[in-house]
């Protein structure tokens, strides 16, 4: 296995030494991602590789645009910032206001929200997993482009497909039952939720569950092999140690919806452990570089060089104490010990601990609806009032951070999102770096070549779109051109 | 045995003093409106329940019901009217449906999808309007509103407070708050008070109340403003559509 010991920094190819001489190739748009992103590399005239940079091109500014409203919209509002994994931010920012409202919530209203989120769980890993990364991993990262697609899934492995529609369609059910819509919905609200889950409607999502657990389950097997048969790649493409950040249950346990901060370094030394993340500013912190719009978040304890840190289904399956729900939690077993844990630090060993997950919320999901408490009355509560909410979960892509203040009159003042992309920014970035130095660095380009590239960003993350808000940071450059097409001015802004 | 006007080819019974709109609404024709309401004068300013009465238009909410009339409505020709007006308000002001939290109860959104509004249709002019949040109980978003004058009519008129009223001409036209400070923490509306009932669209907001109802238990998650209205609209025989404030319509 490749040790590259990644977050030392060394010949990290962030920035080449003479760029002026190098020839420039973008991925843009990167595909079957969420969002946009694109990829610079600069080469020399022997294709030797100089520079390599993911930029996220895309601007959101939800953290500016929410200031002045009042505080519970924000759940609804900042959702919009994805339709794949919309419920993460429904949650992360009901979670945040729960503290500025006081509230501590009901049993019913707390299993209606883990409901949503492990519905969310389901659908977004099965999307990630079926629709964007398995015309990668089934054909080849190289194979003919016109068939790595969702419709070449369909028509060479018609059942496997199949599965992987109907999983997210389940999950999109649980969404719809406890939310009121598939996407955008609106069921959590400061406080609690505005439904609970009615028997009718708890009847009509047990009809099917034990489905989705057997499909869940041979989802990972079908991620087990893809790695046992391609062993040496699968341990060697793009992978790097690095730190990792995860929330996990009081009792060491993984837990998607609630719990402390758990930071291990690239060797497995524990640096936090239950932290309380309503203070997490303490303890991360964001930088901001000229030439993405996305910030870089890093252990304060650590520093920027060398601080930051991976998060998600790898974080989350090799850090916790246990998975407690059976199946999944054998199959964690499984993960870690297999090849002496060569899985456990792979790029590629992502979409294996995301089948885990997967498996985990479909039996989660069992769990849950067949709890009396999702039929209980007592939705919403309330406490003293608070001026600063924090809300943490883990989403789909990993650890989600909202924080809000919010002034006297209800109005929103300030907002800071820390999404799961941002976490895993220097990650990707450091990921796509290492697969160019592995596979494109003095060799002639290709589309297969460069889809690799575009392999290593969706093992982390088909979601781009919702971590950009560096506001006044942008780099920007705006060309004064004239009726013939002549430039007459030009303005650039570095950030 | 009241007398008759033809409305899209039906016969509909009025009451002397009705207007078009009253005698529709209370025989369970709908005509679409913004910013009539059954218990004020009407105001005549939203255009949408303009109908064509012998080939030339007029608001059906101010138009006096006459024997004989032969009125057109849900036509063609003015429903495309009524989509171009729907598209200015949507463009005039800040609409945004997805995180508002009247969506489900709101006229303007109810009638866009009535009328089947697919796209924006104009250049949106995005106004600045902040919010004014400084009662502890009420809340007044200035983005949504149509000046449809429901809330000056209601608390000027069954109120007896006047917290509101339009200030500006043309496009500068704009709701304000009847105080020095121009803010609503100075005036002495209540949450009961009538004003805070009336408004269609999502300006005049009780507090912390947001999205406490689900969705599917919204007023036009259960059926389409055309029936709403209806319901909502007095039904002949009862007291004609006027109450103590409107003049000439009793």
């Amino acid at each position: 296995m490749t040790d590259t010991s990644a977050n030392t920094g060394i010949n990290n190819l962030e920035t080449a030494a003479h760029p002026e001489n190098l020839r420039r190739v973008a991925i843009e748009p990167v595909s079957r991602v969420e969002g946009h992103g694109k990829v610079t590399l600069l080469l020399d005239e022997n294709d030797r590789v100089h520079q390599v940079r993911l930029h996220i091109v895309e601007f959101r500014g939800f953290e500016k645009f929410i200031q002045g409203r009042p505080y519970w919209e924000a759940p609804v509002m900042v959702q919009r910032l994805c339709g794949i994994c919309p419920v993460s931010h429904h949650i992360a920012a009901s979670k945040a206001m729960d503290m500025i409202v006081g509230a501590t919530l009901t049993p019913t209203a707390e299993k209606v929200r883990r409901l949503m989120h492990y519905g969310q769980i389901l659908q977004s890993h099965a999307l990630h997993f079926f629709h964007l990364c398995s015309p990668d991993l089934l054909f080849g990262f190289d194979s003919d482009v016109a068939k790595r697609n969702i419709v070449g899934v369909v028509a060479a492995y018609p059942e496997i497909a199949k599965q992987g529609v109907l999983l997210r369609k389940y999950g999109q059910e649980v969404i719809r039952v406890t939310a009121g819509k598939r996407v955008h919905g609106t069921g959590s609200i400061p406080g609690g939720v505005n439904k609970n889950v009615s028997a009718e409607e708890r009847d009509y999502l047990l009809k099917d569950i034990g489905q989705m657990v057997e499909w869940s389950r041979a989802a990972v097997g079908i991620a087990r092999q893809l790695f046992e048969q391609n062993l040496d790649l699968y341990n060697n493409f793009g992978t790097f140690k690095s730190h990792t950040l995860n929330l996990v249950r009081a009792d060491g346990a993984l837990d998607l919806y609630h719990g402390g901060l758990r930071a291990r370094d690239m060797n497995g030394n524990t640096l936090l452990d239950h932290y309380d993340y309503s203070h997490y500013w303490d303890v991360i912190f964001e930088d901001v570089k000229p030439w993405s719009y996305m910030k870089f978040p890093f252990l304060r304890s650590l520093g920027p060089e060398t601080g930051w840190y991976r998060v998600g289904p790898l974080s989350r399956v090799t850090q916790c104490d246990f998975i407690p729900t059976p199946l999944a939690e054998e199959q964690r077993k499984a993960f870690m010990a297999f090849n002496g844990g060569s899985a456990t630090v792979a790029t590629l060993g992502f979409h294996w601990a995301r089948m885990i997950e997967m498996l985990h919320a479909a039996e989660l999901i069992q769990e849950l609806l067949n709890d009396p408490d999702l039929q209980g009355n007592d939705l919403v509560s309330t406490g003293k009032r608070q001026a600063r909410g924090v809300g943490v979960i883990e989403a789909p892509r990993g650890t989600l951070i909202h924080h809000y203040k919010v002034d006297d009159n209800d109005q929103i003042i300030r907002c800071n999102l820390i999404v799961s992309t941002t976490h895993n920014n220097q990650a990707m970035n450091e990921a796509v770096r290492q697969v160019a130095r592995q596979y494109i660095d003095g060799r002639k380009l290709t589309e297969g070549l460069l889809n690799h590239i575009e392999v290593a960003i969706r093992a982390f993350d088909p979601c781009l779109s919702c971590a950009t808000h560096a506001l006044g940071k942008m780099p920007l450059e705006v060309e004064l051109i004239d009726a013939e097409g002549k430039q007459i001015d030009t303005l650039v802004r570095n950030g | 045995m009241s007398d008759t006007f033809q409305l899209d080819g039906a016969s509909v019974p009025f009451e002397p003093g009705q207007t078009v709109m009253q005698a529709a609404l209370a025989a369970g024709h709908y005509i679409p409106h913004l910013c009539y309401h059954p218990e004020f004068k009407p105001h005549g300013s939203c255009k949408l329940c303009t109908v064509k009465i012998g080939g030339r238009t007029a608001a059906s909410c101010t138009m006096p019901a006459e024997a004989g009339l032969n009125i057109e409505s849900d036509i063609e020709e003015l429903n495309a009217l009524r989509r171009t007006l729907v598209q200015m308000l949507f463009a005039e002001g800040n609409h945004f449906c997805p995180s508002c939290e009247k969506s489900g109860n709101c006229m303007l959104q109810a009638l866009g999808y009535d009328l089947e509004v697919h796209t924006a249709g104009f250049r949106h002019m995005y106004p600045d309007r902040p919010l004014d949040a400084s009662h502890p109980d009420i809340l007044l978003d200035f983005n949504r509103c149509i000046l449809c004058e429901l809330c000056v009519r209601a608390s000027g008129e069954v109120d007896g407070k006047n917290v509101f009223a339009l200030s500006g001409r043309g496009i500068t036209k704009h709701l304000v708050v009847n105080a020095e400070s121009g803010l609503l923490k100075d005036t002495n509306i209540a949450l009961a008070d009538k004003a805070m009932h009336v408004c269609p669209v999502g300006v005049i907001l009780p507090k912390r109340v947001g999205f406490s109802v689900p969705i599917g238990k919204r007023k036009y998650d259960q059926r389409p403003i055309s029936a709403q209205a209806l319901d909502d609209a007095p039904r002949q025989g009862d007291a004609g559509g006027s109450c103590a404030s409107c003049e000439g319509t009793s």
